[in-house]
């Protein structure tokens, strides 16, 4: 394997963009998406620019650019394409895929692409999971190295940085890889207009899950969505035997009586 | 410095419903010739319908030229008017309601679609799209390029990463020249280029002012039951008083969603007024809370509308470039209603736009003539003593004497009014008029204006120049402050402007990330001091269904 030529694939997700403000429909079924703002998840769009610069470096000269759901998330790849990526892949899906699902699919995309790096943002905002990057590793039997703040690639190696409770932990390992990118790894890049006209032009291929040979799991069920409790509006009080005796009263405080034993 | 240079026939600035239409019709009619012809859209919205804020009862008369199978094609105009009230709100609990015959028949909306204008904006790109128009949005158009000669070579996009001191941060993107054969101005509602191209070129010489308004809407999630989808009211009256003009609309559309909102004339006079307050306190009346009570505020947006109508319209064409739709001020305030109207200056530029190009034509001069043989200006010449009555006679006589000459002249009146006195120099000193004290928001029908702009999803990244300029930074400290009670922090619907009373002396903050982008504040500065600037793109309200 020459460093020099190395094949990367990154998936990405079409989001809620994180300027919207989350809206829960009047059933609780879901979330009110209907008409609303929709982006490439922010971890994601990492993932892609970590790519670009190790494309730039001389390091990778492939980028695939992954998505799977319907037919709007091609919005997204064109984005990624954009970017800098060179080829995109949306795998048709209609309905919200389980990480594992997902986990399955992208083996089966890297099964026919043998991939050397393999880029996932480590979660996406909407659904919070943190496990899609983990799960393929598995899947894959491959080193993973997760939250990634740094990448280097040398001799076949990845060099990974990872964001750790309280610190940085460094580690190493052989490739092929998977890395799940953390906010700090990078900041990515505007598109260009004539970026974004050229994207129009890149191949971007469509898989079905029948393609794949992929049935989805029914092991999830979304039973209901809820939004988080009003807060209460605060009150302005006048002094501190009136802030106590409103603690002791409306919040419940227990606060022992002047002279008492705490 | 050397700017990247991209060229196209036609590039298009702003895709609303005015230029998304012109880009549509120049792509039709470039087929039916079977020509090529190269159209781009720039928007300053993070996607296309971000920015888009409307009522809106839509008039489908222009789509049914552009896209005669619009059902087929799925437009998003799904709710027909079925039925109209009109209401006069008396006081705070009391209406009456005007009988329909007693109306101006311009009021009447059979035949019209309840709709989301920024839905539908949304929908007139991807047909765009599908022609071949390339749609650019988060891209906003900074500045108006000029040949040597005069004539308009194209625009100017703004640059992507500058910090608050105007210095390039990591991975700035220096903004690009796009040059057309022709550029379109359809900004929407007091343009920033399109008020630099009224003012080069002298477009409104010998015209009346511009007027303005502003509108504040909200879009409700209600009761089902309570649910009447087709049902139009509108309406004026309390709570707006003196010589404050405007009216409310209250649209039942789908989903068990009601569209309502206050539209408050821009020329008050009374510094004290506030529209966003008197759009909250409106929703106390029995005739909104009958609806509203037990139902949830879903989004709010505002935006200024141009609605001096045919006198106040300028010439629509100058070398190398046309004005259209709002961005020139072609809504019908007669009818309360602009998207048609705007549709259709759009599609006529681009009929006039391939004349000129086959005659290689620098100005698209045969404009006039498709406008004036056209039912826009028919529809625009009709209504042109609306506006002027209401402002001179008042809501009651004003509205008297718009049934008698829409109804018995059908808009020929043989008098022409006039409004020569432009909106921004109305405002008189604050210790000469009615201090307003607005009752404080319930949290269930009225809001705060915070919790207001918070649902518009309006953003803008912090670190980058402020976009709201003062010409003079101590204006606002000499006039607007001690002499209005700086009007700016009432008329602004979002809380960019905020006296802060300090130890020393009031400061004027401008929160600038707040903005919506509607223009009020670059219109109704008494010192038409505050210039409204593009932000860094895909900044502003990320406006869902409005």
């Amino acid at each position: 394997m020459n460093t020099n030529h190395l094949k990367a694939i990154v998936a990405i997700k079409r989001v809620i963009d994180y300027n919207v403000k989350v809206r829960v429909k009047a059933d609780l079924s879901d979330v009110d998406l209907s008409n609303t703002k929709m982006s490439m998840n922010p971890f994601c769009e990492i993932a892609v620019e970590e790519a670009v610069r190790l494309k730039e470096a001389g390091i990778v000269d492939d980028i695939l650019v992954v998505s799977i759901g319907p037919k709007n998330c091609q919005e997204q790849i064109r984005s990624a394409l954009a970017l800098g990526a060179d080829r995109g892949l949306q795998v048709e899906c209609d309905v919200s895929a389980s990480p594992l699902d997902v986990a399955r699919i992208l083996q089966k995309i890297q099964q026919e692409e043998g991939a050397d790096i393999f880029l996932l943002g480590k979660q996406s905002i909407d659904t919070d999971n943190n496990q899609t990057g983990q799960m393929l590793a598995a899947l894959l039997d491959c080193p993973q190295a997760t939250c990634a703040s740094r990448i280097q690639i040398e001799q076949n190696k990845a060099i990974v940085t990872r964001e750790v409770d309280g610190g940085l932990l460094t580690v190493e390992m052989p490739l092929p890889v998977v890395i799940t990118t953390d906010l700090r790894l990078n900041e990515p890049r505007f598109a260009a207009l004539p970026k974004i006209m050229q994207a129009k032009r890149k191949p971007l291929a469509v898989k079905t899950l029948a393609d794949l040979d992929i049935k989805l799991t029914t092991d999830i069920e979304l039973i209901s969505v809820s939004s988080p409790a009003h807060r209460q509006a605060g009150i302005m009080l006048n002094s501190v035997d009136e802030l106590i005796s409103t603690l002791r009263s409306d919040a419940q405080v227990q606060i022992p009586k002047h002279g008492e034993e705490a | 410095m050397e700017r990247d240079v991209m060229s196209f026939d036609v590039v298009i600035v702003g895709a609303g419903a005015a230029g998304l239409s012109a880009a549509c019709r120049l792509k039709q009619l470039a087929q039916t010739q079977q020509t090529e012809i190269s159209v781009c859209v720039v928007e300053k919205g993070s996607e296309v319908g971000a920015h888009i804020v409307s009522g809106a009862v839509i008039d489908p008369k222009a789509l049914n030229e552009l896209f005669p199978d619009w059902h087929e094609r799925q437009a998003p105009l799904t709710v027909p008017a079925t039925e109209d009230q009109i209401l006069w709100l008396r006081n705070s609990t009391q209406h009456w309601t005007i009988p329909t015959w007693l109306a101006p028949k311009t009021m009447h909306n059979t035949g019209n679609y309840i709709a989301s204008l920024g839905n539908l904006c949304r929908w007139l790109a991807d047909q765009a799209e599908d022609l071949g128009v390339e749609i650019f949005p988060g891209f906003p158009a900074a500045e108006v390029i000029y040949h040597e000669n005069g004539s308009v070579r194209g625009i100017l996009t703004a640059d992507m990463g500058l910090d608050a001191q105007n210095t390039p941060k990591s991975g700035h993107m220096p903004g690009m020249i796009l040059e057309a054969k022709f550029t379109l101005f359809s900004e929407g509602c007091r343009g920033h280029l399109g008020k630099a191209l009224i003012e080069k070129y002298a477009l409104d010489q010998n015209k009346d002012p511009q007027h303005y308004a502003i509108g504040i809407k909200e879009l409700w999630d209600i009761d089902p039951v309570k649910h009447q989808p087709g049902l139009v009211i509108h309406g004026t009256g309390w709570p707006l008083q003196g010589d404050t003009n405007g009216g409310f609309f209250l649209y039942h559309t789908d989903n068990h969603q009601i569209a309502m909102g206050l539209i408050v004339d821009l020329n008050y006079s009374n510094p004290w007024v506030s529209p966003f307050d008197e759009c909250q306190q409106l929703k106390h009346h029995p005739v909104f809370a009958q609806y509203l009570e037990g139902g949830k505020r879903v989004s709010y947006g505002a935006r200024a509308i141009a609605k001096g109508g045919f006198n106040s319209l300028p010439k629509m064409t100058f070398p190398g470039g046309l004005l259209i739709g709002c961005d020139a001020g072609t809504l019908n305030v007669s009818r309360i209603k602009g998207t048609h109207t705007a549709m259709k200056s759009g599609m006529l530029a681009a009929e006039a736009i391939l004349d000129a190009m086959q005659n290689q034509q620098t100005e698209a001069i045969s404009f006039e003539s498709h406008f004036r043989n056209s039912w826009l200006y028919d529809e625009l010449f009709q209504s042109k003593n609306f506006g002027p009555a209401l402002h001179k006679l008042g809501p009651f006589w004003g509205g008297a004497f718009n049934t008698l000459e829409q109804n018995l002249f059908q808009g020929r009146f043989p008098l022409k009014l006039h409004d020569k006195k432009a909106d921004h120099l109305q405002i008189k000193l604050a210790a000469h008029c009615l201090k307003i004290n607005y009752p404080k928001p319930d949290g269930l029908l009225s809001f705060d204006k915070l919790s207001s702009v918070y649902l518009s999803n309006t953003n803008h990244e912090e670190d980058q120049p402020c976009h709201l300029h003062l010409h003079d930074n101590k204006q606002p400290y000499r006039v607007n402050i001690p002499l209005h009670n700086e009007p700016a922090q009432r008329f602004c619907p979002a809380g960019v402007y905020e006296v802060i009373e300090e130890s020393s002396q009031p400061r004027l903050q401008i929160n600038a990330q707040n903005c919506l982008h509607c223009k009020t504040c670059d219109i109704k500065d008494s010192g038409q001091n505050i210039q409204w600037l593009p932000p860094e793109g895909g900044g502003g309200p990320n406006y869902p269904n409005m």
